[in-house]
């Protein structure tokens, strides 16, 4: 499950496309993101960011299918965390958009949709990948330890 | 898979004299917690509960959904005339609430004194 090259060290999990099995990615980050010593605040930012990648792969990505599993590898450096998250969808082509509260209170908005500005917001890099022909898509997300750390 | 929301209604009265009714929840706050949310809201009257307080101590995890689930509550109480705070949750979820504008439209408090306070 563990493998050290360089100065990564990698951790991989694969969860079940079932809504709730995104706190075992949740769990396994933090985990990880402790070793490492990040200050918990960062961990909690983390923990929500990883969450809402994966219940984005689960969704919206493999749509439920539970005969799909959602990849998430965690790579740890010297002075920074990157996470992918990856499905067996067609990616996330648009961009993340700021919520619009008067909106979503006036039902001129969907109250949900929030995923992926929450991730954009709670971490240092946020990217999403359109994989070629349909498959091998991801979402990678990097957060850095900071210098007084 | 997902853990279940459990939600309780209690009524109780402010400093000043409100009569207030505060929704506690416990567990996880998620798209499976529509029912412990919303159902639970519903379920209150809407010509005697004026002042709704919502108890996030006993909860550790809300997901995006859950915010919309919380976001939904707070639309029907605007359209209905009630006025919604909230205390309890976490600094990280504190923020994220902030984040995403909620601040706008229910006060957030770090404890059910300090919300009753303001009413």
């Amino acid at each position: 499950m563990t493998s050290t090259a360089a100065r990564t060290t990698t951790v991989e999990v694969r969860l079940p496309s079932r809504l709730g099995f995104e706190k075992v990615a949740m769990s396994t980050a933090a985990s990880v993101a402790k070793l490492m010593g990040f200050r918990d605040e960062r961990i909690d930012d983390l923990k929500t960011a990883i969450a809402e990648a994966c219940i984005n792969a689960i969704e919206h990505g493999n749509r439920l299918n539970e005969k799909l599993s959602v990849g998430v590898v965690l790579s740890a450096g010297s002075d920074q965390l990157e996470i992918k998250v990856m499905d067996d969808g067609k990616g996330m082509k648009q961009q993340p958009t700021k919520p619009d509260i008067d909106k979503k209170m006036h039902g001129e908005e969907d109250p949900r949709g929030m995923g992926m500005f929450l991730i954009q917001a709670l971490v240092d890099e946020a990217e999403w990948v359109v994989g070629t022909n349909g498959k091998g898509s991801y979402v990678r997300l990097v957060i850095r330890l900071d210098k007084e750390q | 898979m997902q853990t279940d929301t459990k939600s309780k209604v209690d009524q109780t009265t402010s400093p000043a004299g409100t009569p207030v009714t505060v929704l506690r929840f416990e567990g996880d706050i998620s798209s499976a917690s529509k029912e412990a949310v919303i159902g639970s809201y519903q379920g209150l009257s809407k010509t005697t509960a004026k002042t709704i307080l919502l108890d996030f101590t006993k909860v550790e995890y809300i997901n995006s959904s859950g915010i919309a689930l919380v976001i939904q509550l707070l639309m029907e109480a605007a359209n209905s005339g009630q006025k919604v705070l909230a205390f309890g949750l976490s600094a990280h979820f504190t923020k994220v609430f902030t984040m995403v504008g909620i601040t706008k439209y229910a006060g957030l408090f770090p404890d059910q004194a300090a919300a009753l306070a303001t009413v």
